[in-house]
């Protein structure tokens, strides 16, 4: 077995294992912090993959900037816990009506997924040529793909304003207009 | 020796628990946590396809992904706090109704 391999299924483990427990955690911090864990297994899956450029913007912008993002939120609202008493009690997998149904489904696209790849046949080894430098992805960015590149700033500028719109408080003089609510 | 299948089948587990996630959780804020797994099974599957090609289109899909995934984080989380301070709650089923 090649340290490729090793490499991979190492990643690979903390990815899905550090998935697993964000969507098992109860306090959404642990969740957080655990998912910046699965990026960083991503960002070296990425690294075997001969993508250098992505593995980096995967941890500057996903774990930093991204789950910062989160961080701060779960911070600031300050409401760790979720469960209910009933909660409590119950094992998640247990739970009633929808959930069960909500279980069922991730369970029907999971083998559904796995089914789609066994039929595949096998893919073999990755060809040799790979583009690995950061000077080409920037010249096709630049070039075929020029107009999305700049479609992406009109995205972000909407977000911005959109998040700055949702997220602020009603001044006084609105909150007189809708009846003092 | 590792193959595109097995970084596909890495990537479909990553989606599955996602979607379990997404469909499981009862806090909004695990819900868009989730939503970024499922998001980032994606990426995984097209570096993976641009690898297999070896062209960069891939890779540059990612940047885009990466983009609306920050966009959509920004959004999400202000809805959340809009959301919160209604209810000073961030179980999904308290907002039920389409008026407050």
């Amino acid at each position: 077995m090649g340290s490729e391999t090793i490499a991979f299924y190492l990643f690979g483990a903390i990815a899905v294992g550090a998935s697993l427990l964000v969507i098992a955690q109860r306090n959404p911090i642990y969740s957080v912090l655990l998912l910046i864990g699965s990026f960083g297994a991503l960002s070296g899956l990425y690294v075997l993959l001969d993508a250098p450029f992505v593995a980096v913007i995967q941890i500057i912008v996903y774990a930093g900037a991204i789950m910062v993002l989160f961080l701060f939120v779960v911070m600031l609202l300050n409401a760790p816990h979720e469960d209910t008493e009933f909660d409590e009690r119950v094992h998640p997998l247990l739970r009633p009506g929808p959930m069960r149904f909500g279980a069922f489904l991730a369970l029907v696209l999971a083998v559904e997924l796995w089914w789609a790849l066994a039929r595949g046949g096998d893919t073999g080894a990755f060809p040799g040529g790979s583009v690995t430098s950061v000077s080409a992805i920037g010249k096709s960015l630049f070039t075929d793909y020029a107009f999305p590149f700049e479609v992406t700033s009109i995205l972000i500028l909407v977000a911005m304003v959109g998040a700055v719109v949702l997220a602020r408080r009603d001044t006084p003089r609105e909150r007189r207009e809708r009846g003092g609510a | 020796m590792v193959t595109l299948n097995h970084y596909l089948i890495l990537s479909a587990i990553l989606f599955s628990i996602g979607a379990a996630g997404v469909f499981l959780r009862r806090n909004l804020i695990t819900i868009l946590l989730s939503i970024e797994i499922m998001l980032n099974a994606v990426n995984l599957t097209f570096v993976a396809f641009g690898r297999a090609l070896g062209s960069a289109d891939g890779q540059i899909i990612v940047f885009f992904v990466m983009t609306v995934a920050a966009a959509e984080a920004a959004v999400g989380l202000a809805i959340v706090i809009s959301l919160f301070r209604h209810r000073e709650s961030l179980n999904p089923d308290s907002f039920a109704s389409l008026k407050w």
